[in-house]
């Protein structure tokens, strides 16, 4: 599948976005989280800014972005919409939440409730997010039981990553949130493991010959319908170099997932100026960890369409 | 509504016979040049003329060399939506845009909801929708909508562009949601299958395998008998000496 980078963009940023909404929206209602005025200022507005900004990203990419609220309308059937509506819907809360933190200075009653609901529209964004991709059998890779654990994991470490460097540069304690950030990173590890793993096994349902219908015997493409890549082959046909898939792997290794667990276990024994440091330089090195993570999820998925091409 | 209808009152669809397909490109031109002032209008083509040269088709015909049992044979194979009675290009749909008729089966997409965000040709194993980068909406074969019920034409073109247009006969239309239609029996006698049945769209445009041959797949000429008397058995036995 064509890695675009809207979609690429979307899908970090908003997961970084949700993650960090659901976590703020967790601790907060349970009081694990000091309500600091300005804590909750710049890590709502993080979060808010990467959701939002990430939404505005996937709507610029359509070829008619003023007709997107009828993305609104089919959620009865189609996960795109349900999406939509989930990411409007927990603009609700999280705007109750984000006010009523900054206003009140504090997060009990009505404005508690209200975290909860934005950590749990939150998650629910996310999922439909997944199950987007996860829904799509003409994409073996995507259409797996990977996906949307994988989609709700990254979200919660990066966005566990996020907090923990924001509660530093707060002053505030974060050695439970970095400790829950380890965790998170070592849980996205294995799972990303697991899956290259399962999919590098992957045997594909269909064929040149399921897909031709030719059932016996050898069927190979000699022509195709076009001298031009079409459509369908730019937009479905892409091929990544086997030697630049297992570099930009190894690279994925080093920045989502090495570098910033061994940042965070710096951060949880060093002195407070060293631990700020280090949490910064793990937000640093995930980020574009994160985005060659989604590089390769496109990049790697092979869609059916490509066996009448012969590929 | 992009929710599928829980049954629809005919399938219309095509049958394509791949055994008599010659690969013309006639089905391709002729579709073209019908839908690009048709429902879907226009089909825009882009640099045409130039290095790079990209457009929108309905229809496009494969080659493929079928080696089996010790032969090979050249396959045309020409691909088209197939009107799928479980089609997930229109259930993952955000918009609306995409729907699948409940009258007859035909799946449309209606250019004035659709915002281009192409997640139904993802969920498409057919390759059967093309976007149009021009107008920014999402394209594909409505399978002459605006022929098949048109008043205006005469009784025997109101087929779709791309069954009229086959000089080999090798594209039939009818309604495949009726065992008893010609297309239904020819699928029957011919064992028609669907393409790619794993997927479980179940298509209603369905495929004719092409026929055995025999006879094609042996290279070396038959060994002479022997010829008994007269004159031939005379030359016969100079001949084999």
């Amino acid at each position: 599948m064509h890695p675009a980078l809207s979609v690429i963009f979307f899908t970090t940023a908003t997961g970084a976005g949700y993650g960090l909404l659901t976590l703020l929206g967790l601790a907060a209602a349970s009081g694990l989280v000091v309500p600091d005025r300005w804590l909750g200022f710049v890590a709502l507005g993080l979060a808010l800014t990467l959701i939002t900004g990430g939404l505005l990203s996937s709507t610029l990419h359509l070829g008619h972005p003023e007709r997107a609220w009828r993305a609104l309308s089919q959620w009865r059937s189609s996960w795109l919409s349900r999406e939509a509506v989930a990411a409007v819907v927990t603009y609700v809360p999280a705007g109750i939440f984000g006010i009523g933190w900054l206003v009140t200075g504090r997060v009990d009653g009505v404005i508690a409730i209200a975290a909860f609901a934005a950590a749990v529209g939150a998650l629910v964004t996310v999922y439909t997010t997944g199950m987007i991709y996860a829904s799509l059998k003409p994409v073996a890779q995507w259409h797996s039981r990977f996906t949307v654990p994988g989609y709700l994991i990254f979200a919660i470490m990066t966005g566990a990553v996020l907090l923990h460097a924001l509660l530093l540069l707060f002053g505030n304690d974060a050695r439970g949130a970095g400790t829950f950030a380890a965790l998170a990173i070592a849980a996205g590890w294995l799972w990303k493991t697991a899956t290259w793993r399962h999919n590098d096994q992957l045997t594909l349902s269909s064929s040149a010959n399921s897909a031709t219908g030719l059932k016996d015997g050898a069927v190979r493409s000699i022509e195709w319908p076009h001298t031009e890549e079409n459509f369908v082959l730019k937009e479905m046909g892409y091929r990544i170099a086997r030697k630049h898939a297992a570099k930009l792997r190894r690279l994925v290794h080093l920045l989502a997932f090495a570098v910033p667990l061994a940042a965070i276990a710096v951060a949880l024994v060093a002195p407070h100026w060293l631990a700020v440091l280090a949490a910064c330089l793990a937000v640093v090195a995930q980020a574009p960890g994160m985005v060659a993570e989604r590089w390769l999820f496109f990049a790697e998925a092979k869609h059916a369409v490509t066996l009448y091409y012969g590929r | 509504m992009t929710s599928l209808p829980a049954r629809t009152e005919k399938q219309l669809g095509l049958v394509i016979d791949l055994d008599t397909c010659v690969g013309c490109q006639a089905c391709v031109t002729s579709c073209k040049s019908w839908n690009t002032s048709g429902h879907m209008a226009p089909l825009t083509d882009v640099r045409p003329y130039e290095d790079g040269a990209d457009g929108v088709w309905f229809n496009r015909v494969h080659t493929y060399e079928q080696a089996a049992n010790g032969a090979s044979r050249t396959v045309h194979f020409p691909r088209s939506c197939l009107h799928c009675a479980e089609p997930a290009c229109v259930t993952v749909c955000p918009t609306g845009a995409s729907y699948k008729r409940e009258s007859d089966g035909i799946v449309l997409v209606d250019e004035d909801k659709c915002i281009g965000c192409k997640l139904c040709s993802w969920a498409c194993p057919y390759g059967a929708r093309e976007y149009d980068t021009e107008v920014g909406v999402m394209k594909k074969c409505t399978l002459c909508v605006d022929r098949i019920y048109n008043q205006n034409l005469d009784e025997v073109d109101r087929v779709p562009a791309c069954v009229a247009a086959c000089p080999t006969g090798a594209r039939h239309f009818g309604d495949l949601g009726d065992p008893q239609s010609p297309v239904s029996q020819l699928v029957a006698e011919r064992d028609g299958v669907d393409l790619m049945p794993e997927m479980d769209y179940r298509p209603t445009n369905k495929y004719l395998p092409p026929r055995e041959r025999s006879a094609c797949n042996v290279s070396d000429a038959p060994a002479l008998e022997p010829v008994a008397g007269g004159l031939l058995g005379w030359v016969d036995r100079m001949l084999s000496r």
